[in-house]
């Protein structure tokens, strides 16, 4: 864990998620080394989601969740009340289980978040925009319909969008819920493709399903359990000699 | 622990707030801080201006209405009782007298009798388009309904009074004009209202319940009569009561052809009148401050009143839905 | 099989029902165009109303109507909007809401005469705005408010949440959000039900007795300075509408054609609602079509 602790982009400290009255993630203390990808796995419900969308306090838009414990970002502890939130979710990107484009057009929906924050040269934007979209390999596939609506793109091209939209606002941390579960197995590839490419440059927690995918695409991997987080390893570890029972019957498919 | 920050990049689109391109710097997180937040703030102190302008508009009408109609009461030495139970309107005479009750009547059995009316039909097409025919009910009935809900009430008098009084003229003993011509012309009103809710509730039903009864052997009418019906009913009346309502509150629909005689009829096809009616017609006949004009406001308070006995009805109807 | 012949009674009912209701549109509808349309001339659409006369037009009021529907959709639409987006995005789960959302229901269950009434007394008289236009727009307002509340929450609720949370996540405020991500989402459905509620609006007459007024000035239709009194666009004038014009000859008319010209004029009226349906489903059609870019 020593090379880890130095290089650690990000950590959490007994962090705590409730819903009203329950209990949907378990003081949980996490590093997130920089430019690493980190997969959160475990069965439907074990508090893998929540404790991503914590991460850029996401959840403070469900009514009655309530955060206790720290985020530790950048020397700034997100879950203090006196945190500006909007500041905070620039630094983090986010990308979500079903493509969520803007009813915007391709360009729009990258340029739309440089521009907010204070960008408003066009050449700036153009540049802004085509990197973006060469990041996610998307360039050569839309350079032509820029101005096109982003909802006439297939599923997996709109999810590529949407990891440009976030990139173009230069985040240094991306959270990815299941972004590929909805998507075809080639459109799967292209994402996990860019996820390689992707944290040469980024910090990348994403939450996953398909343990194959984790095992793909991650450097380390957590095991969440009823809001437990049960074992964090080395992806290699975790999934070929975990230290946990629990952790092995999920990975080998004995339940969830 | 490393901060981030400190890597060095070159590429124009890389995280960390690095410089960007084209001479596009990074703007200061403090001045857009304050840019956020200040946006943040006025809109939402425009939304809270709307809604407090909708808190301020209601209580107005209420502190307004209520004023001006319990005036007669209060100072001008009619009596509650007088009003709700006196049969003679004689606002203008030596002895003037308030007796509302002739309106009163009117009002409530024009509605209710709309409602009588219009409430099977509204219910009967609603199971058209849920439980029989939903693509036909999609394509025709429902615009149809939406287009009955669309036409001005004044061209809903105009109608009644150039095709109903007359065809209930020649059918019918008396002037044609009356009860039963009002709730006619508020029935075809109220329908929408009625079709509408009585949809949104059938819709909502759990698919399983309907095919339960179907795999019993049940024919679709037992399965409608036994169960869609009685598990709705909450949500049906819901419906009839909103309709009831708006037929209450229509003014000049009913007006046109109810004749506007201010007395209770001895029937359906006699010259009546109604709450609304008495206000449209006199309204403008009287001067500020009067007793007749008084009077006439402690009329509009009975509406506004009424409205808010309908309002408490729905919900009651409504959170017995909820619990079914 | 007595079971199955009761079923074959209702379902007979039920479908003569719904032929019964189509029945009575199309008879409705046929009936208003079949005795107006007879009437409908540029000329009587044009010309100024006649009060013994025969031959007389519905120009004016025409022009009310139109005018006055301008102003209160222009007072209304931001109203509603803010009030809509407090509803949908801001309100928190607490009595105050529940209290507020009581207000909406009650207001919108108001009777328009009530409306009219309290613009009587308040916007008429205190404001001391008279008969006019203005009062008339405002006490439509009233009347139209809380259903443009409505279109507006139920528009905004209708769009998915991801929406948001992707606007939030790029570093949006939450105003920025609603206003730059969800709204654009949410037009085709919040134009859709303004338009309808244009059309309840332009058929309204309780409401506009006693505020907008029952006559209208000679009218100079070659004077468009608002400020001067005969001026057609002056918002501070009487200001009698199709619809109360319909329903004033039909009650008091005394020009021997007064029949006819409230049967012209009731065809115009309903012709005009008739656009605004179809017009409404176009447009949103067409919105959604054109910002969704879906075939």
């Amino acid at each position: 864990m020593s090379t880890v602790a130095t290089r650690a982009a990000f950590y959490t400290k007994d962090l705590s998620v409730y819903y009203g009255e329950k209990q949907a993630v378990k003081k949980i203390g996490m590093e997130f080394p920089d430019r690493e990808v980190v997969a959160l796995i475990g069965p439907s419900g074990c508090g893998k989601s929540t404790f991503l969308r914590s991460l850029n306090r996401m959840n403070d838009l469900i009514p009655g969740a309530r955060i206790e414990g720290e985020v530790w970002i950048n020397d700034q502890n997100i879950c203090d009340p006196r945190t500006d939130v909007v500041q905070l979710r620039q630094q983090i990107g986010m990308v979500w289980q079903r493509p969520n484009p803007f009813h915007k057009s391709i360009y729009e929906n990258i340029a739309f978040g440089a521009r907010y924050h204070g960008i408003k040269d066009k050449k700036a934007l153009d540049a802004i925009v085509e990197q973006a979209l060469r990041k996610t390999a998307l360039w050569d596939e839309v350079k032509d319909r820029l101005n096109q609506s982003a909802l006439a793109l297939s599923g997996g091209q709109q999810q590529r969008l949407c990891i440009a939209r976030s990139v173009a606002v230069r985040p240094s941390i991306l959270l990815m819920d299941e972004p590929a579960s909805a998507l075809d197995p080639v459109s799967t590839a292209k994402i996990e493709e860019l996820i390689a490419e992707l944290k040469k440059e980024y910090t990348i927690v994403i939450v996953t399903h398909n343990m194959h995918q984790a095992a793909r695409v991650s450097d380390r991997t957590a095991f969440f359990f009823l809001g437990d987080l049960v074992e964090y390893d080395d992806t290699r570890t975790i999934f070929t000699n975990p230290s946990r029972k629990s952790t092995d019957d999920y990975i080998s498919g004995r339940f969830g | 622990m490393n901060l981030p920050e400190t890597r060095p990049s070159a590429d124009p689109a890389t995280p960390r707030n690095a410089p960007a391109t084209a001479g596009a710097p990074a703007p200061k997180p403090a001045g857009k801080a304050a840019k956020h937040r200040l946006e943040e703030w006025r809109g939402q102190a425009f939304v809270y201006l709307c809604v407090l302008l909708l808190v301020v508009i209601i209580f107005s009408i209420v502190v307004f209405i209520a004023s001006r109609g319990l005036t007669p009461f209060v100072s001008q030495g009619v009596s509650v009782k007088e009003m709700l139970f006196g049969l003679e309107w004689a606002p203008e005479a030596d002895h003037p007298m308030f007796g509302a009750l002739p309106f009163l009547f009117g009002s409530f059995s024009t509605s209710l009798l709309a409602a009588i009316i219009a409430a099977p039909l509204g219910i009967c097409a609603a199971l058209f388009m849920t439980e029989m025919m939903p693509k036909l009910g999609k394509t025709i009935l429902q615009p149809a309904i939406e287009l009955l809900a669309g036409i001005p009430s004044v061209v809903y008098g105009f109608v009644g009074l150039s095709v109903i009084v007359p065809f209930l003229r020649h059918t019918f003993p008396g002037q044609g004009v009356g009860i039963m011509a009002g709730a006619i012309v508020l029935s075809v009103m109220i329908l929408p209202t009625i079709t509408t809710i009585a949809t949104d509730a059938l819709r909502s039903l759990p698919a399983g319940l309907k095919e339960g009864s179907y795999a019993l052997g049940a024919t679709r009418w037992q399965t409608i009569a036994r169960i869609i019906l009685p598990t709705t009913l909450p949500a049906l009346l819901t419906g009839v009561v909103l309709g009831i309502a708006r037929a209450f509150g229509e003014a000049l629909a009913v007006q046109m052809v109810i004749g506007n005689a201010p007395h209770i009829p001895h029937s359906l096809f006699e010259s009546a009148t109604t709450l609304t009616s008495i206000i449209t017609l006199s309204m403008g006949n009287t001067t500020t401050g009067s007793l007749h004009n008084n009077a006439l406001w402690s009329l509009a308070l009975i509406l506004l009143l009424m409205t808010f006995l309908f309002v408490f009805i729905v919900r009651m109807l409504e959170r017995r839905s909820k619990h079914a | 099989m007595k079971a199955k012949t009761v079923d074959r009674i209702m379902t007979g009912v039920i479908v003569g029902v719904a032929v019964l209701i189509i029945a009575v549109l199309a008879g409705l509808l046929g009936y208003l165009l079949v005795r107006g349309l007879r009437h409908i001339s540029l000329d009587f659409l044009l010309s100024p109303p006649q009060t013994i006369k025969a031959g007389g037009g519905i120009g004016p009021q025409l022009f009310n109507s139109l005018f006055l529907l301008v102003l209160t959709m222009i007072i209304t639409i931001p109203l509603g909007l803010g009030a809509g987006i407090y509803m949908s995005e801001y309100a928190k789960p607490n009595r105050l809401t529940a209290f507020i959302r009581l207000i909406v229901e009650v207001l919108s269950s108001f009777p328009s005469i009530v409306v009219g009434l309290f613009g009587l007394l308040v916007i008429v008289n205190m404001f001391g705005l008279g008969f006019s236009l203005f009062s008339g727009a405002l006490a439509l307002t009233v009347f139209n408010l809380p259903l443009m509340v409505r279109i507006t929450e139920q528009s905004l609720r209708s769009v998915p949440r991801e929406q948001k949370e992707a606007g939030l996540a790029l570093g949006l405020s939450r105003w920025r959000t609603i206003t730059s991500v969800l709204l654009p989402v949410a037009i085709p459905s919040i134009v859709t039900g303004t338009i309808l509620a244009a059309g309840r609006v332009f058929g309204e007459a309780a409401a506009l007795l006693f505020t907008a007024g029952m006559s209208s000035p000679r009218l100079d239709f070659s004077d468009w300075n608002p400020l001067h009194h005969t001026s057609p666009l002056n918002p501070f004038r009487p200001a009698e509408t199709l619809a109360v014009h319909i329903w004033k000859i039909n009650s008091e008319g005394l020009a021997p054609d007064a029949a006819q010209i409230a049967a012209g004029a009731s065809a115009v009226l309903v012709i005009t609602v008739l656009i605004f349906n179809l017009g409404a489903r176009w447009l949103g059609r067409v919105l959604y079509r054109k910002l969704t870019a879906s075939k």
